[in-house]
């Protein structure tokens, strides 16, 4: 089997819900409808033999619509093909998509993950529970208009966070030739000069 | 033996009598002895374990019964990340060690946070317990780990626990 006959097959069937296609480095990625996505992933699994869920994971194209999309990456074992997903999640205050629990089970803890980080809610679900933060804790931390040094709360008796101090970072690299001393991650401005220039070495 | 020292030693009388303050003796045995409580969080912990191992063999300095239980050690080496879901973890651990005890925070991330300036991470375990010795490395290197115990012992052997319970004790009659 190749690339051509899995979209080909896909397009056949669910022809008006692919929306784009793209191959690149022998990767082949279909974008499709929002609502179509638990069907064509069924369709993949009983009838192309994508029998494994290699990762699901999410984007938050901040200020863009839709705001939230889903990637799921699947792997098929006869086949040794790759096939990406690509789909939005829709709602862009309280973001969802059917689970795809009932076809691949280890997408459980994959949809829980993005449930935690991004605030992506996955209807059909059997047990949508934060996995890395505690339940309680009020905010989705992945998201583009989540600060990078946190936000206060509070769950008493399970866990606080305060905001850290970033004493003039966010730090970044420079993305510069040079060593690691020139490249390494310092609090940097627009304007500032090119860090080769500004970097002082210690004796 | 100088002036200075806690100790003396008299030779007419007859042999194995060392003269000492009961704090004195007290905070000896005590720095000697110090069983650590294994706070591994992160690479940091290890380090730890290669200081414990032969090359490094914290035994030396009567650091070597790693305790995993927090009722039966003196010293807990916060060795690693902390981060808030485990935070108040190791803030129990250690109200469940008994008196006397300290704290060792071993390397950046459990000094300041380290390179962590994130929202998941604790900006130094000592936000939460109080710190006796801070060792800096990202990790610290196993002699880096022993300079902080030789320095809490050192630490140790100041104190004056037993002068001061006496004062208590007066000053409630």
């Amino acid at each position: 089997m190749t690339h051509a006959q899995i979209s080909d097959a896909i397009n056949s069937r669910f022809g008006h819900a692919v929306r784009d296609r793209a191959e690149f480095r022998g990767e082949l990625t279909l974008v499709l409808a929002p609502e179509a996505l638990h069907q064509v992933c069924e369709f993949c699994r009983d009838e192309l033999a994508f029998d494994l869920l290699l990762d699901i994971s999410s984007i938050d194209h901040f200020e863009q619509e839709p705001r939230y999309e889903l990637v799921h990456e699947l792997y098929s074992l006869s086949h040794h093909l790759h096939l990406r997903l690509k789909s939005a999640a829709v709602g862009d205050d309280e973001p969802s998509a059917r689970s795809v629990c009932d076809i691949w089970p280890t997408a459980n803890w994959h949809e829980r993950e993005i449930w935690d980080m991004m605030g992506i809610r996955f209807p059909g679900h059997p047990d949508l529970r934060r996995i890395i933060m505690w339940e309680g804790y009020p905010y989705h931390p992945l998201r583009k208009d989540f600060p990078l040094e946190g936000k206060f709360s509070d769950v008493p008796d399970v866990a606080f966070t305060e905001p850290a101090p970033l004493a003039g970072g966010p730090f970044v690299t420079a993305p510069v030739e040079g060593t690691t001393e020139v490249r390494e991650p310092r609090a940097r401005r627009a304007g500032d000069l090119p860090p080769d220039q500004t970097f002082i070495a210690e004796p | 033996m100088s002036d200075r020292s806690p100790y003396a030693y008299d030779s007419k009388v007859e042999g194995n009598i060392i003269f000492t303050q009961l704090d004195t003796a007290i905070n000896w045995m005590r720095s000697n002895s110090l069983w650590p409580m294994p706070m591994g969080l992160a690479c940091c912990a290890i380090e730890l374990m290669a200081a414990g191992a032969a090359r490094f063999d914290i035994a030396r300095f009567g650091a070597e019964v790693m305790r995993f239980s927090p009722r039966q050690s003196d010293v807990m080496i916060v060795a690693g990340t902390v981060t808030y879901k485990m935070a108040l973890a190791v803030k129990r651990i250690y109200e469940q060690m008994a008196d006397p005890k300290w704290v060792i925070a071993m390397g950046a991330c459990a000094s300041s946070g380290g390179m962590y300036r994130s929202y998941a991470v604790l900006q130094g375990i000592d936000h939460l317990i109080p710190v006796d010795v801070y060792v800096s490395g990202c990790p610290p290197r196993p002699e880096a780990l022993l300079d902080g115990l030789m320095r809490l012992q050192k630490k140790i052997m100041g104190e004056s626990s037993f002068l001061e319970q006496k004062k208590e004790l007066l000053a409630s009659i």
